[in-house]
Order: C-alpha cells, then sequence, then structure tokens
C-alpha cells in the first residue's frame, strides 16, 4: 500500500513538473512574441523632432511613464488623471467637449488636444507656450482648472506611496524620484503614442490598399487646398496661424499671450488631421461639432481680420472656396486618416 | 630728523605690510568662502513681511507678503582687470524674504581681493531652454522654484512680489508683479533678464581667504521696484505678470541693488 501510495504521489510529481515547465515555456514564448519594440519611426514619416538623446526609451520608463498618465494621484484631489482629458478611444483627446471640464468640474478655455506622433512636434499646446515634451506636463499638472496640483507635492505622493518608489528605482536607477524622472517617463509614454497605421499610411507605404475614386479625388482636392498648412504626413506644419475665427467674448489672442507680439493675435497652432473621426469637436475652442461645420467655415465663414493668414486671402472674400463635391470628396479622404488601431493599442491603455 | 625717521621707518612697516598683503597672502590655487546677502529694506527702513506699511511716490501705501527673486551667472572682478566666473551649475540662487536660509548667495572663490561683483537678476536664457535634468537644486520647479516657473509658457518666473494695497481695485486688495521673460525660445518675446554690476571699492572689497568667511552686505530697496526710472502705480498695474509692462518692473528692480558694507 505505502509503495503504492509512492508511485502515485511520484507520477503527480511529475505530472506537476511537466505542467509546469510547458507553463514556462509558453510565458516564455509569450514574452518574445510581446517583446518592447520600443520607438519606431514609421516608414513615410520623416525624422522625429525629440531629443531622444537624453531621454532613451526603455520598457521599464515607458511603463512607468503609462502608469503615471493614467493615476488620479497626480492632481489635488487624486479625481483627475492625464488620461481623463484624454482618452485612447478619442485618440487621446477628449470627445464631445468642447473646453474640458478638469478637477471640481471647472472648465478650461480650450480643447483638449489628441496626443499622437507628439515625437514630431517641436511645440506642445495651442499657442506653442511649451517647447519642450519633457516640461508639457508641467502645464496641466499646475493649472487650476485642470489638475491644481504643485510638482512639489506629487513628488511627495510618489515617494509616499507603496510602488512608485520600487518602479522609479527599476526605470530610472538611483536617481529615485525627481522631477526630471517624473516628466521623462510622461514624456515616454507620450512619444509612444504614435499613429501611422490609418488607411492612408498603408496606400502610402504599398501595403497592398488604394484609395477608393472618391477619396482620391479627394487627396486631389487636399492636396492643391489643404497641405501648404496641414502637410502631409503629420498633417501639421507645425506653425500658428489665424484661420478666420470670429473671436468670442473670452477673447483668446493664442499665441499672442506667449510673444506678446501683435502680429501673433489669434494665431493657433495648426493641429493635424489624424483621427478627425474621433476628436470632434474642432478648433481650438471646440466650437464645430462636425467636419461639415468645420469645412464650411473655411469655405464661407472665415473672418477677416489684420493677423488673418495670407493663404486664406488669396481670394477677394476671405476662405477657401469648397463646392458641395468638392467637400464630399473632402470628407471620404479625411476619413483614410483615421487609425483605428491607435484606438485600441493594449500598450496604450490603462494596465 | 628724529620725526623723518620715525615717519620713515612707519611708513617702510605699512608699505611692507600691504605689500604682504596683496601678493604674498594670496594664494589663488585656494579657494575661500564667500557669502553674497541680500539685505531687503523699503527706503530707510527693514523690510517687515506682511507688517511693514510703506508708501509710494504715487502715495499708495503697501504691504508686502512675499517676495522673491533668482540671482544668477555670478562674477568678480579683481583689480588687475581678471574676471572670476563661479561655476554655472553652483550659481543660481533664489532669495527669499522670511526664510532666513535664503537671503544669501554662498559660493567659493579663489582667495583674492575684489573690487567687482556682476550677478544677473533672473535666470539666463540657456538654462530656461536646457533639459530637465539640468534643473536641480534651485531651478527644480517640485524644489526650491515651486512657484517661480510658469508651465504653461515654459520659463522661470524671476522676480516675484505679492502684497496688499487700498490702492488696488483687484481681489483681497492684492498686488502681484510676476516677472520673467528670457527672450523666446522660437519666436522673440521680453527679455528681462538683468545684468548688475557693483563697485565693491567704496564699501570695502572682500578679501578672500582658505578657512576663512567673507561676506558683501548689499541693501536691495525695494521702494525702488515702485520709484526709480519709471514710477509704478499700483491703482493702475495691480497685476503684471507676463505682459509688456513687466518690462518697465524689471527696469526699475534691476536698480536696487547697492553694496552697503563687506564683512572681512
Amino acid at each position: 500500500m505505502i509503495i503504492q501510495k509512492t508511485n502515485v504521489m511520484t507520477r503527480k510529481y511529475w505530472l506537476s513538473i511537466i505542467i509546469l515547465i510547458s507553463v514556462i515555456y509558453a510565458c516564455n514564448k509569450d514574452a518574445i512574441t510581446e517583446r518592447f519594440a520600443g520607438f519606431q519611426i514609421p516608414a513615410n514619416f520623416p525624422e522625429p523632432a525629440y531629443h531622444f538623446s537624453t531621454n532613451e526609451i526603455t520598457q521599464n520608463k515607458f511603463e512607468l511613464g503609462r502608469k503615471l498618465f493614467y493615476d488620479p494621484l497626480l492632481s489635488r484631489n487624486s479625481t483627475i488623471s492625464c488620461g481623463s482629458c484624454h482618452i485612447q478611444t478619442s485618440a487621446f483627446s477628449h470627445h464631445g467637449h468642447n473646453v474640458s471640464h478638469g478637477i471640481d468640474d471647472k472648465l478650461g478655455t480650450r480643447n483638449a488636444p489628441a496626443i499622437m506622433n507628439l515625437a514630431w512636434y517641436n511645440s506642445f499646446m495651442w499657442d506653442g507656450g511649451v517647447f519642450d515634451l519633457d516640461l508639457q506636463p508641467v502645464a496641466p499638472l499646475t493649472n487650476h482648472v485642470e489638475m491644481d496640483e504643485t510638482m512639489e507635492n506629487v513628488l511627495k505622493k510618489l515617494k509616499a506611496s507603496a510602488d512608485y518608489p520600487s518602479l522609479f528605482n527599476k526605470a530610472f536607477g538611483e536617481q529615485g524620484i525627481t522631477t526630471a524622472a517624473v516628466l521623462k517617463a510622461l514624456s515616454q509614454f507620450m512619444l509612444m503614442c504614435v499613429s501611422s497605421n490609418a488607411k492612408y499610411d498603408s496606400v502610402k507605404r504599398g501595403e497592398g490598399k488604394a484609395f477608393t475614386e472618391e477619396e482620391q479625388n479627394g487627396y486631389k482636392i487636399f492636396q492643391h487646398k489643404c497641405n501648404s498648412c496641414h502637410t502631409e504626413p503629420l498633417f501639421t506644419d507645425n506653425s500658428f496661424r489665424n484661420n478666420g475665427l470670429t473671436p468670442t467674448a473670452l477673447d483668446d489672442k493664442g499665441r499672442q499671450l506667449v510673444t506678446l507680439n501683435d502680429q501673433d493675435a489669434y494665431t493657433f497652432k495648426v493641429p493635424s488631421l489624424r483621427n478627425l473621426g474621433y476628436t470632434a469637436p474642432y478648433m481650438h475652442d471646440g466650437r464645430f461639432y462636425t467636419l461639415d461645420a468645420a469645412l464650411e467655415h473655411y469655405n464661407s465663414k472665415v473672418q477677416q481680420s489684420a493677423t488673418l493668414d495670407p493663404l486664406l486671402k488669396k481670394e477677394t472674400i476671405p476662405g477657401i472656396r469648397l463646392t458641395d463635391e468638392e467637400k464630399k470628396y473632402l470628407l471620404a479622404f479625411l476619413k483614410t486618416l483615421d487609425d483605428p488601431s491607435f484606438l485600441k493599442d493594449k500598450k496604450l491603455s490603462e494596465q | 630728523m628724529k620725526h623723518i625717521l620715525y615717519t620713515a621707518i612707519i611708513s617702510l612697516l605699512i608699505f611692507s605690510s600691504c605689500k604682504k598683503d596683496n601678493t604674498n597672502e594670496y594664494n589663488s590655487n585656494n579657494k575661500g568662502e564667500l557669502s553674497i546677502e541680500f539685505d531687503n529694506i523699503v527706503g530707510g527702513e527693514n523690510l517687515a513681511l506682511n507688517t511693514g506699511s510703506y508708501t509710494n511716490s504715487s502715495g499708495e501705501t503697501y504691504k508686502i507678503t512675499t517676495l522673491k527673486y533668482f540671482i544668477s551667472n555670478i562674477s568678480l572682478g579683481k583689480a588687475d582687470g581678471t574676471t572670476y566666473t563661479v561655476p554655472q551649475n553652483d550659481s543660481y540662487f533664489l532669495i527669499e524674504e522670511g526664510n532666513e536660509d535664503a537671503d544669501h548667495a554662498s559660493i567659493e572663490v579663489p582667495e583674492g581681493e575684489y573690487k567687482t561683483l556682476t550677478f544677473m537678476v533672473g535666470i539666463d536664457s540657456l538654462r530656461n531652454t536646457k533639459d530637465v535634468s539640468e534643473r536641480t537644486g534651485a531651478l527644480d520647479p517640485a524644489g526650491t522654484a515651486n512657484g517661480m516657473y510658469w508651465g504653461w509658457n515654459s520659463g522661470y518666473i524671476f522676480f516675484k512680489i505679492e502684497g496688499t494695497s487700498t490702492a488696488s481695485t483687484a481681489d483681497g486688495n492684492m498686488f502681484m508683479y510676476h516677472i520673467g521673460g528670457f527672450g523666446g525660445y522660437s519666436s522673440s518675446t521680453i527679455n528681462n533678464i538683468k545684468t548688475v554690476t557693483l563697485n565693491l571699492e567704496p564699501g570695502g572689497t572682500p578679501k578672500v581667504h582658505q578657512g576663512k568667511e567673507t561676506n558683501i552686505h548689499l541693501m536691495v530697496d525695494i521702494a525702488k521696484l515702485f520709484d526709480n526710472k519709471s514710477h509704478i502705480s499700483i491703482a493702475e498695474h495691480a497685476a503684471v505678470m507676463f505682459d509688456a509692462y513687466s518690462t518697465t518692473i524689471a527696469d526699475n528692480y534691476a536698480t536696487m541693488f547697492r553694496h552697503d558694507h563687506t564683512e572681512n
């Protein structure tokens, strides 16, 4: 009896070992297939503008940045995270909100811009007030209607938390939890938010897809009438322009607040047209809820003013004339800039 | 004759001791501690935070609740025309009224006698644009520079004064001047970086020796912020931040530093 029992136990023991080995093997296989690929430049994109030499992308830093991005701990009363207003399913914008509501439901004055392809940007915010991605998070973190926190408190809370000290240690070594480490980790997450798998990209990279006739017509109109500001392949030339929106009661003077130069009054950063299908409403103050309304603005509602962009002054009546048919084609083309894979990329989601 | 002899001997002694002082005693390979004290005053009075009441030439009475400013890029000139520039990383200081640890800039300089002192009020444009990893110590927005950094328009606030005045129609009769602007990164804009040079000879030159502390005592007259090149009215300008008028205020405060004496 005793011998028999031992035999059964030995068999069980071997079975467990075999199972354990196969589990470990499977895990390893998973790890290989989902290996962290780091930052990659899409074949149809130019060289990025970001200074990777001072912030080399690593898996630990990126994952720490992702955790910080989604952590409401960063706000004064732990209610708002970066991800509250930059929602992945809206290409990291605040879908449906003309201006965002931050802490205590206070309203800001501008539309939360999409976080995508920031590695190719040389200025940030609608007015370009921030010139380094690493310095960008300080603005929403300390803004009284956004996260209303101080950098000092952010560091204190992170140092006092159960899991962050070891995560920072893993990512940044002995440096630990510093202003630079927090900001560089957040940059890593934002840099990895690359949207480059829209139909447009597949067509341009010759991956077997082709534009439909409508899309192709729209592309031609786009190249003729839009591309000088919304320049391919990022669909912005990173410049600041007054596109003829009538100022509201708030009288937001845009970039002039940053440069104090009258020539910059009412100019705003040219936004990318990528993922337009997910990032409504449009313009710096989110005044247009549909793309039709945005196109109609250029067709018939551009307001003449001292700083109106010269490209909108080419005709007697300012703006860009678009027939209904042209608008239809343009909208078809603009849809090819939507990148559904970006919205579903698990690597960029809250874990 | 006796008198002449005495005079000659005394002169000789003085001469030789002077000579000794100037050349033999200083070893420029050694460094000594030098502090620059920023003693904030208003006209003829010591500045008393929150309690002191002062009046500017526009007849406006005011109290000061906050006073902070950055001092950076310190250099010292010797009589022979040479200049010692403090290594830049060791040359950023936030002066804060009411904080005993922040009323002076402590530096190490080679032994010697210094005749001029030069510093910036504010932060040089290069450091304003440097990588965040080089913003430590006085420049850390999560540390000393907390409240002295603009997140929305990347750059340091060089000079910050807040207070109350019955002349102000703002909430709580507040007035606040947050002055910054390093000239802009990609587009040029206001530059409020001010460089101050003071002649230390009238008030006494610092004689720096290793193992000895020397203190340059400066008086910083806040009254000159309001009344100097321009007269600034709190009623007309209760809040000035990143604004063209800030240059008028910076022009005024650039002249408020005076060397009073040196403690050798």
